[in-house]
Parts: C-alpha cells; structure tokens; sequence
C-alpha cells in the first residue's frame, strides 16, 4: 500500500432511489477495486478555491457488479446519496451534479466496518436510513461471491417510500438464498405491515435478529442516534461487543 | 440527545488516516491515556470535520481527546496525546 491520493471521478448514470435519494453511477479510471463496507471522501471545490469533503459509502458490490447484476466495468463505483434539508454535498450530488460532470475522490477507505465473503459467521446488518447503503454492498457481494451465509437485514425506514433499493430487495428476499430482509417504519408503516410504525426495539431484533448464542458478525450502521440505540440494544440482549461493527454517518443521513 | 448525535466515528478517519500512513489505521486497536480502555479508532467519537478547523477524536469510554488532526494545503498535523499505544495490523 502507498499513500492516497485524490482521484477524478465523473458521473456515467444516476438512478433515482426515493424522491429524496440518488445512486450516482462514477467512472473511476484506475480503481484498484474495493470491499464491501468501504466508503470515500468526495470532495467539492468552487472556482474561488472554497472546498467540502463528506464520505459516502460504496453500494456496489466488491468486484464492481452494478445493481441488479447488471454487469459494469472494474472502473466503475456506485454511492447512493440522500439529500438532507440545507445539506451542503448532499443537495448538490443528488441535485444538480449531472452526466459528464466531474467529482473528487479518495478511497476506497477504512478496512474496520467491512465484510469479507471468506468471514465464518452468520452476519446481522441493521440499517437506519442510508446507513443501508455499505450493508447492500455486503448483501450484493454476498451474492456476487455466491456465498450461502445466511444473512439478516432489519432496516429501519420512515415510510415505505423512504426505502432504498426497494425493488432490488424484494427480488433478492426470493431469489438470493439464505438472506432475510424485515423492515421497521419508524413514522408510517404500509397496510397489512403488522408492526405498527415506531422506532427499532428489543422486541424487533430479537424476532428478526440472531440470537446471542449464533456469535452473528454484526454491522450496525445509519444517523449516530440510531447506531447508539441499536448498539445499546444488542448489548443488552446478550451481544459481545467486539462482535458489534458500528458506523456513523453524523445527525443526518436518515 | 441533540449534542450526542453530532458526531461521527472514527471510520470517518480513514481517508485523513491513509494520507499520512500506509497502512489502514481504522482497524487498529488504541489504548487510551485516560481510562485505559482498548479498542480500534474505527469506535473513537469524531467531531468535525477535515477541512474545517480540524478533526477530534474522543474516547467513547471517557469523552477525554484521543487524537486530534488538522489538515492545511502545506501540511498534516496529527496529536495522538490519549494514546498510551496503536497496535496496527499489518
Ligand atoms: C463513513 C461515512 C459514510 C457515509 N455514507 C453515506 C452514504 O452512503 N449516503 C449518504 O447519504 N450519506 C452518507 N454519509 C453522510 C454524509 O457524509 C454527509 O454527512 C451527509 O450527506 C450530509 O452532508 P451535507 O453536506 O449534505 O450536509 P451538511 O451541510 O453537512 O449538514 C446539513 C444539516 O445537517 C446538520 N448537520 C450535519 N452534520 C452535522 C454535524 N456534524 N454537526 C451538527 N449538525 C450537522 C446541519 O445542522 C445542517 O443543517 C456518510 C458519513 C460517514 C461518516
Ligand atoms: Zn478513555
């Protein structure tokens, strides 16, 4: 490994997740591949020199399948982006930042929040809001790798509109053995849902989790007062913390 | 909970990290000065940001200051005074 350096980026597609959320398809010349769970530091720059920098997680699967299998090229990374209201980054990238323009890049980054297909444990991802986003790129490289572990998402979502990839996750719920997916609306459930609308409990992660005694690999990730509840929860229910994997994505992002 | 909720963690430390060092710093396990706790920077509370006035990093354990890193155009600044020891994975 060498020192990283910033790297130019431009945008191939966008497709629109949610009315608030984008994927932003990028041509990344040169990228030398990346795990599922990394992320990058993007970096905006205005003409007179004024610059921000925000991470974003990858959502492509490790060996650069694009969604839904759809094969794409080594050099290309795939970062699904939700706007926050006055979000400086956010509004710009899922805004007005279109086809052919250009973006800085760092990365892929962080070797600590990231799932291996080699990994012998069954693996818990929990997922508030965005914080989905470095989880499907562990869910689609599970596939990739045609690996058989089983796998568990509970995601956790304002309504059933504000849901990520929600068509590729029905599909994979039937198709990809071995992994589950339970949602839990924390504002609005849709009819029929059973579980009325309210934040993640005990109760959710026990029916829908692992229990203690399965040693589950655990990646908790989304807005840091969800991951802090979550974590907490896990905890208290018999979780080994060294087994817990946290990221947080800040007061946004979900 | 306002307060609580502003911070990020040390897996936003990556990037910074692997400008300066060669290997994924995330992942290793940090001693803190303070309460002796052990753990991988990945789980430090980090508030701030790059490029403003800089990045701080606080031990979840105590809240006392692990490592605080600022970046300007001509050089990275990094102060790892809460670290007693860095165990890095090579
Ligand atoms: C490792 C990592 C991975 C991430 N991955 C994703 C991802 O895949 N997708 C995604 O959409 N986002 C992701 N995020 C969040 C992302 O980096 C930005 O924080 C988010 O897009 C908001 O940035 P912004 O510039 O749009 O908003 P900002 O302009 O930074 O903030 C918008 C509003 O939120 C509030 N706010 C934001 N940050 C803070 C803060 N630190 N303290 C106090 N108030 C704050 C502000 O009050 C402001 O009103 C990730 C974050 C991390 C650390
Ligand atoms: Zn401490």
């Amino acid at each position: 490994m060498s020192r990283l350096a910033w790297r130019v980026a431009y945008l191939r597609e966008v497709r629109d997740e949610t009315p608030s959320a984008r994927t932003l398809v990028l041509d990344v010349p040169g990228w030398p591949g990346h795990l599922p769970g990394q992320h990058v530091d993007v970096r905006l720059t205005a003409p007179d020199g004024y610059s921000a920098q925000r991470s974003y997680s990858i959502a492509s699967a490790a060996d650069g399948d694009a969604a839904d299998g759809e094969a794409a090229g080594g050099d290309t990374v795939e970062l699904t982006v939700q706007r926050v209201p006055d979000g400086e980054v956010s509004s710009y990238l899922a805004g007005p930042y279109a086809v052919g323009d250009p973006v800085e890049l760092r990365g892929p980054v962080g070797g600590w929040f990231v799932w291996r297909p080699a990994d012998l444990a069954p693996v818990l991802l929990i997922a508030g809001g965005s914080g989905v986003v470095p989880l499907m790129s562990m869910i689609r490289a599970r596939a990739a790798a045609g690996s058989r572990m089983p796998f568990r998402l509970v995601y956790s979502a304002r309504t059933p509109e504000d849901v990520l990839y929600a068509e590729e996750l029905k599909r994979r719920a039937l198709s990809d053995r071995g992994l589950d997916v339970s949602y839990v609306y924390t504002r609005r459930a849709p009819d029929g849902h059973g579980r009325p609308a309210g934040r993640l409990t005990a109760v959710d992660l026990a029916e829908w989790g692992w229990p203690p005694e399965f040693e589950p690999a655990v990646f908790v990730c989304g807005p840091t007062g969800f991951v802090e509840a979550a974590a907490d929860l896990l905890v208290d229910a018999g979780h080994d913390p060294r087994r817990i994997k946290t990221e947080r994505f800040g007061p946004t992002g979900g | 909970m306002a307060f609580t909720e502003t911070f990020t963690d040390g897996n936003a430390l990556a990037g910074p990290l692997r400008e300066i060092f060669a290997l994924e710093m995330t992942s290793a396990d940090g001693r803190c000065v303070t309460c002796g706790r052990t753990g991988p920077v990945a789980d430090l509370r980090v508030y701030g940001h790059e490029n403003g006035p800089g990045l701080v990093a606080r031990c979840p354990g105590c809240e006392e200051i692990v490592l605080r890193l600022v970046v300007t155009p001509e050089r990275v600044w990094l102060d790892l005074r809460g670290l007693v020891s860095l165990a890095v994975i090579r």
